[in-house]
């Protein structure tokens, strides 16, 4: 099946290649196949795929990558606006029933 | 504590009816919290000092994908706390994370059960754990396995490796199917609201409220908006990659329209042409405003990109609400 693409360049994902130590941690973690290895570095080779999840800036050991990760959900984002809070989708409190 | 004198429980690795009930239950939303897993340690099959540990969240479908794709492989299940939320889900708020994941390990005294030092996670919980950190707390080496539960078996005849179509996150026809229920549970605070306005409206008439009009007005209205929600929450993710439009809001844009132009051909989109119109601004926005929501349940939009979208999508929506209500209004009085 061919990949879904959300909008384009709006992602806030970023690499510093010189910092990369090409463990090769975030092409592991990524679930959308946004990086590649080359010549012992990684390379964002698909960013508008990315959905900001953060599994690979949590896991990169060098914290080479960095991203601003969220909830991709409006609902999240409105609950945010109405608590003043960061988006959140309220699924921590045992009366949502959210994802 | 060794082996034998720890109490530890034995899962079945065969799903029964029960388990499928409960799963329906878990997926309408209904009794969420008493399909809860306690969070601790668990062995499939005969697990020895040498057998796998399998990580996974204590939300019911989590842990019964897992259980169910272990038969045949002896091998321990660490659940953790995750407040009953999936792995995905719950990394993301960080319960599916490395202080839960590190405080559960010395819980259980994995040291003491396993005589290795190799954890297999969910690739999905890396959203919430950091590999190299539990390494740095517990010595154990986290090894993200595949996204599927049901690649365990390949994951681990593999030698351990998730290829590239393992690690990778779809989002297919079924994959959106079964999100729908929960989605349409979890907006019904707004359809009651949507179905509540223009019942109230359809009262109105030039000579005041009238309760005929309640009945013979207020019953397509309410129709309508219950369609209009249908179209947002069900058709648009049903049809997700067919509807044009990258934006959510536009997609439900489309179908609304496009559910509009049904009614309008089957001549029950409204009584006049004031409140036909009316209908076409009212059911456009709140399919584009539900389908908006689904982003919340997709596997690829960004934070980033939700936030986009919304800045210029939820002004229109509005927009487009408060001219169908006026329409409502005035057609009221012609």
């Amino acid at each position: 099946m061919k990949d879904l693409v959300y909008l384009p360049d709006v992602v806030t994902l970023s690499l510093c290649e010189d910092t990369c130590n090409g463990c090769g941690m975030c092409i592991k973690v990524c679930p959308h196949d946004v990086f590649e290895l080359s010549g012992k570095k990684a390379h964002i080779l698909r960013k508008d795929y990315c959905m900001e999840c953060g599994a690979c800036a949590l896991n990169c050991p060098v914290k080479a990558i960095s991203v601003k990760s969220g909830v991709g959900c409006a609902a999240g984002i409105i609950n945010g606006i109405l608590r003043n809070s960061e988006p959140t989708c309220g699924c921590s409190d045992s009366k949502s029933n959210c994802c | 504590m060794t082996i034998s004198d720890a109490i530890i429980p034995v899962v079945f690795t065969t799903l029964n009816f029960k388990d499928f009930l409960g799963a329906v239950m878990v997926r309408w939303g209904i009794n969420r919290d008493k399909y809860r897993v306690t969070p601790g340690l668990y062995a499939a099959g005969k697990p020895g000092q040498e057998s796998d540990v399998f990580v996974t969240a204590n939300y019911k479908l989590s842990f019964d994908a897992l259980r169910k794709n272990l038969a045949g492989v002896n091998g321990w299940i660490l659940v953790l706390d995750t407040k009953g939320v999936n792995v995905w889900c719950a990394a993301g708020k960080g319960t599916f994370g490395t202080k839960e994941l590190v405080s559960r390990i010395r819980l259980v005294s994995l040291d003491k059960i396993v005589n290795h030092k190799r954890l297999i996670l969910p690739q999905l919980g890396a959203t919430g754990v950091a590999a190299h950190k539990v390494r740095e707390e517990t010595g154990f080496n986290v090894q993200y396995g595949p996204v599927r539960a049901s690649d365990i078996k390949k994951f681990i005849s593999d030698g351990y490796r998730a290829d590239k179509e393992m690690r990778r996150v779809t989002f297919g026809f079924k994959d959106r199917i079964k999100l729908i229920p929960n989605d349409f549970m979890y907006g019904k605070f707004y359809l009651l609201g949507a179905m509540a306005a223009p019942f109230l409206i359809s009262g109105l008439s030039g000579n005041g409220v009238s309760y005929r009009d309640f009945s013979g007005v207020g019953g397509p209205a309410i129709l309508r908006v219950f369609l209009a929600y249908i179209s947002g929450i069900v058709i648009t993710p049903m049809f997700l990659p067919y509807i044009p439009g990258r934006h959510f809001s536009l997609k439900g844009f489309f179908a609304g329209a496009l559910l509009f132009i049904i009614l309008f051909l089957l001549n029950f989109a409204g009584n006049n042409s004031i409140e036909i119109l009316s209908w076409f601004f009212l059911i456009t926005a709140i399919s584009s405003f539900m389908a908006m929501n689904f982003t919340g349940s997709t596997t690829y939009t960004s934070l980033s990109g939700v936030k986009k979208e919304m800045k210029i999508s939820v002004p229109i929506q509005i927009g487009f609400a408060i001219i169908g209500i006026i329409l409502q209004v005035i057609g009221k009085f012609i």
